[in-house]
């Protein structure tokens, strides 16, 4: 029992990254009719806004401390970030600490600029062209990005840590009433559960309740209809292109401290997403969501020992084999609308 | 001429041409030059862009005639080299037989899943393609590890059995690829003045099998079927309205196309014999759709320049550094070559990728034909001039 709820918690990071990532896929797809290969690349873009963002923190300049010296016996210099001169020791590094965090609020204007930068500047001018060609330039430019980021911060990972208070872990079997120590679960992955639950909480919220995101139901219902009723719907899914473009963004700042950013965790992501998505059921919101869940979870039960010692290597395919599985037996996927990319 | 009409014959023996005179266009530049850096004509670079050419034409019998856009091709290629390994290490290291089952067994494989994946179209088949081969991949590099030796690659050992041929040599060496004898990684070098010409035994042979491929893509793009295929591209809906099912001409060229990404793999394995699941990953697969639409989809001659092209930026680009650009650019006053090498050295070097991206995007942009449709476009601006006042309708309808 206790293993049970153990891959289930573990199973709910990697899917709160997949749910939020699809979503975001979805909205533009549901939105625009656009399928985005470069959706990875926008969670790279945001995992390395938290790295930029704490490496900002962290500028410092030299100053020669007297106290001490260094193995020659000149006076050592040390690194002083120019945040200790301007708040203080104690609390500069409350805010070094807390750099992850900080980059939320940077990473949503930075990231929903570059989605308006990107539907404005190069989308917009794929809307009838084949999905095919939309799948290759958003392809090619999902390897601009990544070589972009490779030249600026290199090819290696680059850690990027929580903020102490989330270091640790948090020992579920206790409250449960098993043994300490069965069920222990690092306290920044049970955040980023809760972070991503209030993303996808959020975006339905502001999908359901109000004007704006009425109108834009509608028009992923109707695009025609609504705009001959003399709405600018182009301009409502270009924002929307925005905010799915922040919501991979949020996720992958998020993500940062649970795997140290590199420049292609994108792709390695996007693949998976994809797979997500189309087992979600192309344009289903709920779905892309509910997949994503599903799948990470799914996963992390391959990965027992158990299931293992029966199926060799069921955790590195239970994913595809599931879509291989849900695309033939439910073309539409599990909760695909009907009309949606049917031909 | 052989079953083709004079433009496409001519096409042929242009190919031919270039092929069987590669080591001397592909070095023009002497030995020790400052130049010598672009020559492109070893063996390894030219193997490599036969290799990939065949692939690339196969990809473009799929993705060119019938619009399904597959990215996951290179587990074909990778089954493929596997097989063909395993005929080494077994039967002998004859690579004939080694080519033959890599064909097969790709063309099996690709029958499976082609069987499966053309249930669905679009973008579906898409992910279709890309979910088997990931997990092929997946597979090969965990639970197959003793068909595919895993992570380190599938490699000849000295107590194989080659039924056919001596386990080891007699100096206890590890045997190497022949035909028949002759040595696939033999070279003949041939001096005149300060050049120096290659001619390897292994790229003549993988030469040959291209001219051939090739020759059977444009048989199949001027056939009844290939016409078919293109019916598929243009409007499925329509062709089945006529009572025609699409399913058998589709499952028929995504065969073929998995077949040729199996002799691919097969002459990959018989030049150097060793195979790896890496070949199989889906950044494989991507690299073949970046040659094919380089180069110009649905044209005879474009997969071919793609792939060529990729593999040239990859091989010689990507070898440019910080000291060989201040050499180039050594003319200029110093604060501005700094300034010059600074802009331009992201995209060179090791930051090739950077220009395939931008390339490949403005192909796709602004080329939709390709490389080809490129050259087209601008041998139709000098034609139309000449052409005006002798015939006014003097464009050709663009393959």
């Amino acid at each position: 029992m206790d293993q049970f709820i153990l891959q289930i918690l573990n199973g709910l990071d990697k899917g709160s990254a997949y749910a939020l990532i699809a979503l975001g896929l979805t909205l533009i797809f549901g939105t625009l009719g656009v399928v985005n290969f470069a959706h990875g690349a926008l969670f790279m873009l945001g995992a390395f806004v938290a790295v930029t963002v704490s490496n900002i923190l962290t500028l410092s300049h030299k100053v020669v401390d007297e106290t001490r010296t260094d193995f020659l016996g000149n006076p050592l210099q040390v690194d002083v970030p120019y945040l200790y001169d301007l708040f203080g020791q104690a609390a500069g590094d409350t805010i070094i600490d807390w750099a992850v965090p900080i980059s939320i609020i940077i990473a949503i204007p930075i990231m929903v600029g570059i989605g308006f930068a990107m539907e404005r500047g190069l989308i917009k001018y794929f809307y009838k062209r084949p999905h095919a060609d939309q799948i290759l330039v958003t392809f090619g430019l999902a390897i601009v990005i990544q070589e972009i980021v490779k030249y600026f911060y290199g090819a290696n990972p680059i850690p990027t840590p929580a903020p102490e208070a989330f270091v640790g872990s948090f020992d579920f079997g206790v409250i449960l009433g098993f043994d300490p120590n069965a069920i222990i679960y690092p306290y920044w992955r049970l955040v980023y559960f809760f972070f991503s639950v209030v993303i996808i909480g959020a975006v339905f919220a502001f999908l359901q309740f109000t004007t704006f995101g009425m109108v834009v139901r509608a028009g992923m219902a109707d695009r025609e209809t609504v705009g001959l009723l003399g709405i600018d719907i182009d301009k409502r899914f270009t924002i929307m292109f925005g905010i799915a473009a922040a919501v991979a963004g949020l996720a992958g700042v998020m993500y940062a401290p649970i795997n140290s950013p590199n420049y292609h965790m994108g792709m390695d992501f996007l693949v998976l997403s994809f797979v997500v998505v189309v087992v979600g059921g192309m344009g289903s919101l709920p779905g892309a969501v509910a997949a994503g869940f599903l799948l990470g979870i799914l996963e992390s039960f391959a990965s027992m020992s158990a299931v293992i010692d029966i199926l060799p290597g069921i955790n590195q395919i239970i994913i595809y084999l599931v879509a291989i599985i849900i695309l033939l037996t439910r073309p539409r996927g599990l909760m695909g609308r009907k009309g949606v990319m049917e031909e | 001429m052989l079953g083709l009409e004079m433009k496409d014959f001519r096409l042929l023996l242009i190919v031919i041409g270039l092929t069987m005179l590669a080591p001397f266009i592909l070095n023009p530049f002497p030995e020790g030059s400052e130049m010598a850096q672009f020559n492109a004509g070893y063996p390894d670079l030219m193997q490599r862009f036969v290799i990939f050419g065949i692939f690339a034409i196969g990809f473009n019998i799929l993705f060119g005639l019938t619009g399904y856009l597959s990215f996951g091709h290179a587990a074909f290629l990778g089954a493929g080299s596997y097989g063909a390994v395993w005929m080494f290490k077994l039967l002998s290291m004859n690579v004939l037989p080694a080519i033959a089952i890599s064909v097969v067994i790709a063309g099996l494989f690709s029958l499976l899943i082609g069987f499966i994946s053309l249930r669905r179209s679009g973008i579906y088949f898409s992910i279709l393609t890309l979910a088997f081969a990931q997990m092929s991949f997946a597979l090969a590099y965990s639970v197959l590890t003793p068909i595919t030796g895993g992570e380190t690659g599938l490699q000849l050992a000295l107590d194989d059995p080659r039924i056919f041929g001596a386990s080891q040599t007699a100096t206890g060496n590890i045997p190497v690829p022949s035909l028949f004898g002759l040595e696939m990684r033999s070279s003949y070098e041939l001096e005149l003045g300060s050049w120096l010409f290659t001619f390897n035994a292994g790229y003549y042979l993988a030469a040959v099998f291209m001219i051939i491929a090739f020759y059977m893509s444009i048989r199949i793009f001027r056939s009844p079927f290939g016409m078919m295929l293109r019916a598929i591209k243009s409007n499925q809906t329509r062709m089945s309205y006529t009572g025609l099912n699409a399913r058998p001409y589709t499952l028929a060229a995504f065969v073929i196309s998995g077949m040729y990404a199996g002799l691919a793999g097969g002459l990959m394995a018989s030049m150097d014999p060793l195979a790896g699941a890496e070949r199989m990953q889906w950044t494989a697969s991507g690299e073949v759709v970046l040659m094919t639409i380089l180069g110009g989809a649905g044209t005879l001659i474009g997969p071919v320049l793609g792939a060529g092209m990729i593999k040239y930026f990859e091989n010689i680009f990507s070898k440019i550094n910080e000291t060989i650009l201040h050499g180039w650019f050594a003319f200029l006053p110093d604060g501005l070559e700094n300034f010059v090498v600074a802009m331009v050295y992201p995209f060179i070097g090791k930051g090739w990728h950077l220009t395939l991206g931008i390339v490949f995007m403005l192909v796709v942009i602004f080329l939709p034909g390709g490389l080809v449709q490129g050259g087209q476009k601008i041998a139709g601006l000098f034609r139309r001039k000449k052409a005006e006042d002798t015939k006014p309708n003097a464009t050709e309808p663009a393959e």
